[in-house]
């Protein structure tokens, strides 16, 4: 068990498609995302465990859960990406 | 999500649904259940009729048809009789599934016809601005209904059950991997399968009726739903006001285009085998 590090996700957010609607946020278990100017924002990637619960929700698929893998340095991710970019872009 | 997004037509995305709308989440649980049974986007068929859930068809990258009000299993059923081996998904709602194409849908089910029925039911008809329809529950308000509805709604599941469906269940978009789970065992059904799924509409009903917003709606069904299984156990007091989720029934019973084919090859056989004389085949004498 000790050996066992924590598992770390990557949150990828469509701004383009969120409407904001909150649905994500409220039932989060571990309370990660967050609305900032109207669209969904992952506040604390890191307390993220993984279970999909925003990805399946979510009304409008603008939120996705891909696993990076065992620890990774933190503070970089899908949420600090540069969005003027077409967020779709790199799922097509 | 990245297997289930190519089912989807992603240029046509976002959709117009309003933000919260359950709609949304029923649609990407059922594009999920065909990315995890694996079925090929070219081997099925969506139909749906009018109405806020019947926009669904246009976002999702299969062979799609958006037909007449109500008239969607009626459609559906052309479909399958004519390519038996098309997987064929009628998405509709609650007006347009028990109101406007009642009759379809009590005879569609009568046949058992192999089609999967998604019955989003969000109690009003959304595209409209929020009218009664006849899964309203009694007292609640719409727009043709101001002073509360006295109609008692339908009971979908039970209305599908004793009209001959083989598999009904009843999910929430708020219990989406139930609901995932209901839709891919429907999907696997031999049978006409009807999944209902219970959505909010923040819009319309959530407004009319000071139900809060799309959060809410979603407690709301969290609150009020109650798993079949638990329900066995449980008090019919406490059950007051609650409604059943969870797979409500599944029984096997003969298939209506297998019964067709097999009809059809016995009279082909009859009729090729045809030796002369007016016995066996009274039509022909003339």
């Amino acid at each position: 068990m000790s050996e066992q590090r924590k598992r770390t996700f990557e949150h990828v957010i469509r701004e383009r498609w969120c409407k904001g609607c909150n649905v994500c946020v409220a039932f989060c278990p571990k309370h990660v995302l967050a609305l900032r100017n109207g669209k969904v924002f992952a506040e604390r990637p890191d307390e993220c465990i993984g279970c999909r619960l925003c990805e399946l929700r979510c009304p409008d698929y603008a939120i996705e859960i891909k696993e990076t893998g065992l620890e990774r340095p933190a503070g970089k991710d899908a949420s600090c990406a540069d969005y003027a970019i077409p967020p779709e872009a790199n799922h097509a | 999500m990245s297997d289930s997004l190519n089912y989807f037509r992603q240029n046509r995305l976002p959709h117009i649904w309003c933000p919260g709308c359950g709609h949304g989440t029923v649609t990407g649980a059922l594009t999920r259940a065909l990315a995890k049974l694996g079925i090929d986007k070219n081997n099925v068929a969506v139909v749906s009729g009018i109405g806020c859930s019947s926009r669904a068809p246009g976002y999702l990258d299969f062979d799609t048809l958006h037909t007449a009000h109500g008239r969607a299993l009626a459609f559906a059923t052309g479909i399958k009789l004519s390519r038996p081996d098309l997987k064929v998904i009628v998405m509709t709602g609650d007006g347009d599934c028990t109101a406007i194409g009642g009759n379809h849908f009590i005879h569609a089910a009568r046949r058992n016809i192999d089609i999967t029925t998604i019955v989003m039911n969000n109690s009003i008809y959304g595209m409209t601005s929020g009218q009664y329809s006849p899964m309203t529950p009694t007292g609640l308000l719409g727009t043709t209904a101001p002073y509360g509805n006295i109609e008692r709604p339908f009971d979908l599941t039970k209305l599908a059950i004793a009209s001959g469906a083989t598999y009904v269940g009843r999910s929430t978009s708020y219990h989406v991997q139930l609901l995932g789970e209901l839709i891919e065992k429907a999907l696997l059904n031999k049978g006409f399968s009807v999944v209902e799924a219970v959505v909010g509409c923040p819009t319309y009903f959530g407004r009319k009726n000071k139900l809060g917003g799309a959060v809410e709606m979603f407690e709301w069904q969290k609150d009020h739903a109650v798993n079949a299984k638990a329900a066995a156990v449980m008090a019919p007091e406490k059950l007051e006001g609650k409604f059943l989720i969870g797979e409500l029934y599944n029984q096997a019973a003969p298939e209506f285009t297998a019964e067709y084919a097999a009809l059809v090859d016995g009279v082909r056989r009859k009729y090729d085998n045809f030796q002369g004389g007016v016995r066996e085949c009274a039509q022909n004498s003339d």
